[in-house]
């Protein structure tokens, strides 16, 4: 933590860290605090007054089944999102990592979308998937498929879940390459010799092997699904038609500044931030545990 | 690769080239709508090749007056606010943390982890979950609609001070020993021989937080409402919603085009710091 050689006591250290615990303190602590005190007040229906409830916001939210919804919704929607792009990239790492020539190519030709902001990604998604002009529903008309998420709420969600993956794939594909190329190759030859054929070595070997990165990237996948995927929602469906694809992340943005829920917008917040602690110890942990092996 | 199959290379490269081309689609499919013209673009099918209406479609976006029936700041100005938007938060991000990491590291001072646990928090709570007391904040601060409310609720960053924390450490003793000796203080020592040791870790941080701060979205959307403070990410939702009365497909792709063009460009000609910062951060 600290250099066994270091500078002596001064001013001169505080005033180093001052700009970062400045910022810090104003634009994450106290407003983190603030929505934990809202999170215990209830506005009354004019605005005019509050009231200290205690946990009551958190007793709404928990019998509201709206918001229970919403919490099975993000349950499924980043559980499909991670399964999603890591199925994919772990199928395009584990081919990528058997080429020699062309590697960099394909390398480069897989990891751009990572640049693309979410929003970006929900507009190239609907776009391509407009009812009346995509050229998906066109193609999917003659399959006897009527596409339209503006109507059906099933095929907003997939076109929401399709978007998020995609984006996410270059990130998976990127520390799936990398873990399996950290694989000594005497290994790899050692099945080889013993006659396992190229599918057998990647389930019986590489996969196991590169297990740690699996969950550390389960961890990254969910929090991106619930945090990061709000600008994807917010231009292909906005939490519709109803309600069904209206994340937790949406739903506070939705109840706050549309509802003017203050104290329940607050609630949820404060909900999510448990969320983000839980998701952020249990990468911690892993990371030392992977420091060990 | 271990064994010589030409049946299994063919298979590798098969499935590699439709997993780029399933990829790239989306991307294909926007570049082929800014080359054509919007009477084009209104009839179903939908092209798949370009055509030949790609500058016109880039002048008329860059310089022109935006979609027809709509207010909006022309697109050179939005791509200019958020190039100073993602320099704002990429510079801003990396002196606070360098200088943050470079006290925690070299000097033994009273509530030194306290500060570390504070910097630490921060990781824990994305501006997502905390948006309303945060726009609070911003207003009372009246930095609405500035380049200062755009980047600097932004910059605090625990990641990055945990980055430069780790590279501290990596450096040899010897070397504060010896800048000592020769009578260098805590601040010759940072900019002399700290700064230049980590050069190739502050490009390679600059690069993601290059990306993170151009794709920026939900603070730029909250915290402006003047037209002139437009960033071009912001812009497509505004877009897309007036699509819906008149779909100027053409333009709106264009426009997503121009936004994505840079960072994209900036993670193909700098991989190889990319990849180093995303693998340095995320660890």
């Amino acid at each position: 933590m600290l250099k066994r050689v270091h500078f002596p006591t001064s001013a001169l250290p505080y005033l180093l860290v001052a700009p970062q615990i400045l910022i810090t303190l104003v634009f994450f602590i106290w407003p983190a605090s603030q929505a934990m005190y809202q999170s215990f007040l209830i506005e009354d229906a004019f605005g005019l007054g509050t009231e200290f409830v205690w946990f009551e916001n958190f007793q709404i939210l928990a019998t509201d089944h709206h918001y229970l919804a919403s919490f099975q919704r993000t349950a499924v929607f980043s559980v499909l999102v991670a399964a999603l792009s890591m199925g994919f990239a772990l199928i395009l790492a584990g081919f990528a990592q058997r080429v020699v020539r062309g590697a960099m190519f394909y390398r480069t030709m897989l990891i751009w979308p990572y640049a693309v902001a979410p929003v970006l990604a929900g507009a190239l998604w609907v776009f391509m998937f407009n009812p009346t002009l995509g050229i998906f529903p066109y193609f999917l008309e003659f399959a006897g498929i009527t596409w339209n998420h503006y109507l059906n709420g099933t095929q907003a969600m997939a076109l929401v879940i399709l978007a998020a993956a995609w984006k996410q794939v270059a990130y998976n594909f990127l520390f799936y390459l990398a873990a399996m190329q950290s694989i000594p190759n005497s290994v790899i030859e050692a099945a080889a010799i013993d006659g396992a054929g190229p599918a057998r070595r990647f389930w019986t070997i590489i996969f196991p092997l590169i297990s740690p990165t699996t969950f550390f990237l389960l961890v990254i996948n969910m929090v991106y699904a619930f945090f990061e995927t709000f600008g994807i929602i917010h231009a292909v469906t906005q939490g519709g038609p109803g309600t069904s694809t209206t994340i937790l992340v949406y739903k506070v943005f939705n109840d706050g500044f549309v509802g003017l829920d203050l104290g329940g917008s607050a609630a949820q917040s404060v909900v999510l931030m448990v969320l983000v602690i839980a998701m952020t110890v249990v990468q911690f942990r892993f990371v030392e545990r992977k420091v060990a092996y | 690769m271990v064994e010589h199959r030409p049946l299994t290379a063919f298979l590798t490269h098969l499935v590699l080239i439709l997993g780029v081309i399933a990829i790239a689609l989306p991307v294909w499919i926007t570049f082929v709508a800014s080359t054509h013209d919007e009477l084009r673009m209104n009839q179903a099918p939908l092209p798949l090749w370009p055509g030949e209406y790609f500058l016109e479609n880039m002048k008329q976006t860059l310089f022109g007056s935006g979609l027809s029936g709509t207010e909006s700041a022309p697109v050179w100005l939005m791509l200019l606010n958020s190039l100073a938007m993602a320099l704002m938060i990429s510079t801003g991000k990396i002196a606070i943390s360098l200088l943050s990491a470079f006290a925690i590291v070299y000097f033994k001072f009273p509530f030194r982890m306290g500060f570390f646990w504070m910097i630490f928090i921060t990781l824990m709570l994305p501006v997502e979950v905390r948006i309303l007391p945060t726009f609070e904040v911003v207003a009372n601060l009246g930095m609405l609609n500035s380049y200062w409310g755009l980047s600097i609720p932004l910059i605090a960053s625990a990641t990055a001070t945990f980055m430069f924390r780790q590279v501290f450490l990596t450096v040899p003793d010897e070397l504060l020993e010896s800048a000592r000796i020769d009578g260098a203080g805590p601040l010759r020592f940072f900019f002399d021989i700290l700064l230049p040791l980590s050069r190739t870790n502050i490009a390679a941080l600059f690069v993601i937080l290059f990306i993170f701060g151009w794709n920026q979205y939900l603070w730029p959307l909250l915290i402006t409402t003047d037209t002139s403070m437009t960033t071009i990410v912001m812009s497509i939702k505004q877009m897309l919603e007036a699509a819906e009365q008149s779909p100027q497909w053409n333009i709106i792709m264009t426009t997503a085009l121009l936004a994505m063009i840079p960072p994209v460009f900036v993670v193909i000609a700098m991989q190889k710091l990319f990849v180093q910062g995303l693998t340095e951060t995320d660890k």
